[in-house]
């Protein structure tokens, strides 16, 4: 009821604020319900991230031209800057599992682009979404780690530098933050990409206001340049430390 | 009042379901998590079967051209190193055999000079041998004038001074005062 | 009335786990401010840390997005 009385004060006063609004889920074809299978805004947007990867990486390089065109070039570029990612982090055997990083790279890429486009809705910022891409990530290298090291792997939380009696104490530091790591993979990015764009509808809920108007409009225009920085370099983190959790796996000696 | 704070919190319960997070409504995790299943699926296939071999493929072409490019510029380089190198031998052939012509002709030039000199040196001998003979000649054709004229100079003064004498023994005076 | 006191106390703690974030903003300016002075000093060994960079921001940051996690929880949530 409080809330209720909180939100109907809201909605009285001229200003309206829904920054959350932006995130929600709906079905595309009329219907209220939610099932797993029911066609929602989330499948059109990652739909037209396949299409973007589609038209980069396939569309784009269908010339193989040995001087590239301009989209040709850009994809080289992010198959270069990645392979070089996973080579320089996780050493020349991570190259191995290159294919599964670029796909986590270009579907972050792209959904968190595609979701600054005005009116969009961007997948990447819930929590469903990078949980399922960090567990992936978390799950995956734990599991190669066992298969390639065995019992060894334990060696990661060992710490056989550090002087006898302290090793335990850090064996259960190492062992937290190895729990917390899929946590925070997945928050970071829905996270930055979460409150950016609330921001952005912050602000745009105080152009209504004559006055400010013009101060509003100048701020979303700096948050959009931030928010499209921010796009790439989270793409970027989650990539690099997908790669340094491999290199984890690869060579658990600590 | 239990019913109306049972009321309550299924109202905010209902409020934050509508009004609250999104991202927290748990009815729409299985629609996000099997559509981001099928897309990365699909975005796998995608990039694993077409694109990244594709692009690597170009990647490895474009170094093998550069290499070949590169190579195939070093080989002309080669080449030109070895005109150059012949060239220079060429050169220094020329030279070395333009040096031996001028030795030799030198050589030779001065073999003939040499043998000029000799003989000329020889001439100037025999004229030299020629001429001391002709002088010792005139010397000693000099010597025996003089005695001559010392005899009859002799001969002449012992006359004069109202001597007689014999003519062998002015001939002999006169000689061993020469030979003295 | 008890209604409108847990509202108070709910924003209250909103606004103070948003100070969190003010830590995280130190720290990555830290992290950003010592890499940029060892750059200065160094420039040629800058270009192969840039990675370390930004793992060290991402680190940093995480904790920060913690923070504004519970103040959407709290404000949203709970």
């Amino acid at each position: 009821m409080a809330t209720e009385a909180a939100h109907g004060a809201e909605e009285g006063s001229s200003l309206v604020f829904h920054p959350m609004d932006q995130f929600i889920v709906k079905p595309l074809f009329g219907g209220t319900d939610v099932h797993w299978y029911t066609i929602t805004n989330v499948t059109l947007w990652m739909a037209l991230t396949i299409v973007a990867v589609l038209l980069l990486m396939v569309l784009a390089t269908s010339g193989k031209k040995q001087v590239p065109s301009r989209g040709q070039s850009i994809a080289e570029m992010a198959y270069g800057f990645v392979y070089k990612m996973v080579e320089d982090v996780s050493g020349k055997d991570g190259l191995r599992y290159f294919p599964y990083i670029f796909t986590l790279f270009m579907f972050i890429v792209f959904a968190n682009v595609l979701g600054l486009l005005p009116m969009s809705f961007t997948t990447t910022s819930h929590f469903a979404v990078t949980v399922v891409l960090a567990l992936a990530v978390f799950l995956g290298v734990t599991i190669l780690g066992f298969v390639l090291h065995g019992t060894h792997f334990l060696g990661l939380f060992w710490v056989s530098s550090a002087p006898g009696p302290l090793r335990p104490v850090l064996a259960v530091i190492e062992i937290i933050s190895y729990f917390v790591r899929p946590v925070s993979h997945s928050i970071r990015l829905a996270g930055n990409v979460m409150a950016g764009h609330a921001v952005i509808k912050v602000f745009a809920g105080f152009a209504a206001i004559a006055a400010v108007s013009p101060v509003s409009i100048l701020a979303i225009v700096g948050m959009y340049g931030l928010e499209v920085l921010v796009a790439f370099i989270q793409a970027y983190v989650f990539t690099i430390l997908t790669c340094v959790y491999l290199k984890d796996a690869l060579h658990p000696a600590h | 009042m239990a019913t109306e704070t049972h009321d309550a919190v299924e109202g905010a319960a209902h409020a934050a379901e509508s009004a609250g997070m999104p991202q927290l409504d748990f009815s729409t995790w299985g629609n996000q998590i099997f559509w981001l299943i099928v897309t990365l699926v699909v975005i796998y296939l995608i990039l694993s079967k077409v694109a990244l071999p594709r692009v690597g493929a170009v990647l490895a072409d474009r170094a093998g051209t550069i290499a070949n490019n590169i190579a195939a510029a070093d080989e002309l380089k080669q080449k030109a190193r070895d005109a150059e190198a012949a060239y220079e031998k060429a050169l220094a052939d020329a030279r070395a055999e333009a040096a031996a012509i001028v030795e030799a002709t030198r050589a030779e030039a001065s073999e003939k000079l040499k043998a000029a000199t000799a003989k000329a040196d020889e001439q100037i001998a025999a004229k030299a041998a020629e001429s001391e003979a002709a002088i010792a000649e005139i010397r000693a054709g000099a010597l025996e004038a003089a005695e001559t004229v010392a005899r009859d100079a002799a001969a002449e003064i012992v006359s004069a001074l109202g001597f007689a004498a014999k003519d062998d023994e002015i001939a002999g005076a006169v000689s061993s005062r020469l030979k003295g | 009335m008890e209604g409108d006191i847990a509202e108070l106390g709910k924003y209250i703690g909103v606004g103070l786990t948003a100070i969190g974030m003010g830590g995280a903003a130190m720290g990555v300016g830290n992290v950003a401010g010592n890499f940029l002075s060892g750059a200065l000093r160094n420039p040629s060994a800058a270009a192969s840390q840039t990675a370390t960079l930004f793992i060290g921001m991402a680190f940093a940051e995480a904790l920060g997005i913690f923070s504004f996690l519970v103040a959407l929880l709290l404000m949203f949530a709970v």
